[in-house]
């Protein structure tokens, strides 16, 4: 699998490609772990377009991260579902936890959604 | 088209995708299976060779044999997963959603639930010590005419 990060003002964003499984989660753990100790994340970001397979491994350190980023008062989000991983995503009930738009912009107005009402 | 499949290999992580191309270049070449069955018939084998080589050899990498069979009828793949570890004590809590005897690990426990959504039948046999056989069976348009 393949994945690189960028961020958006606050926002962590990390597009994955490939596949995610048990073999290849560990390097996204880590990945995102580094990025999170910098302390520049409030929220995190999936793009998930280029993502063509993940099983139950993946979906386990997808909310590994996701109890991190809740902890510290984020939230986390997902946009362009793979249509690859739309059955697991409803068995999984993921959208419940890592609710996933149909954009980048849409995605970033929901986590940025309550950020004013607390300034 | 009838036909069968056997792999046998040894139970580290980078054959999970080995394994589950191999079932569905095998699937594709018997049956009229869509993007979204392969993809589902992927996905539990994956979660089932994953099974194996965490809880059943328990991560150890100086570790036993998983064997992956494959079988084909008209409308029908049948997919056997067995393992020679350490077996499931406890089949039915096993199977239960989100359950996992590895939390501190990450695993969300939902290996089983994945396979039982994603295929059409499911048998798990396990003995203590001699290891574990995954049974699934999936029909060729049962899911998408629903």
């Amino acid at each position: 699998m393949g994945f690189s990060t960028r961020y958006r003002g606050n926002i962590l964003v990390v597009s994955l490609s490939g596949e995610l499984d048990h073999h290849t989660a560990d390097e996204l753990r880590q990945t995102v772990e580094k990025e999170l100790d910098k302390d520049i994340a409030r929220h995190i970001l999936l793009d998930l377009s280029q993502l063509v397979f993940m099983d139950s491994s993946g979906v386990g350190v997808l909310l590994g991260r996701y109890r991190r980023i809740l902890a510290q008062g984020g939230k986390m989000a997902a946009y362009s579902l793979h249509p690859h991983l739309e059955h697991l995503y409803e068995v999984a009930a993921l959208s419940k936890v890592i609710p996933a738009f149909a954009s980048e912009n849409l995605a970033v107005n929901e986590l940025k959604k309550d950020e004013g009402l607390r300034r | 088209m009838n036909g069968w499949v056997e792999l046998r290999i040894p139970a580290l992580s980078q054959n999970e995708s080995f394994a589950r191309m191999v079932v569905a270049f095998f699937a594709l070449q018997a049956g009229d299976w869509s993007v979204a069955e392969l993809n589902e018939i992927k996905t539990a084998v994956s979660e089932a060779v994953t099974n194996a080589i965490i809880h059943a050899y328990e991560d150890n990498l100086d570790t036993g044999d998983i064997v992956v069979q494959g079988q084909a009828t008209p409308g029908t793949l049948e997919v056997t997963i067995t393992d020679f570890g350490r077996g499931i004590a406890d089949i039915v809590r096993a199977r239960e959603p989100l359950f996992t005897t590895k939390a501190h690990e990450e695993r969300s426990g939902l290996g089983f639930t994945v396979m039982e959504n994603f295929m059409d039948e499911l048998t798990v046999t396990s003995s203590p010590r001699q290891g574990t056989s995954i049974r699934m069976v999936k029909y060729l348009n049962l899911t998408t005419v629903q």
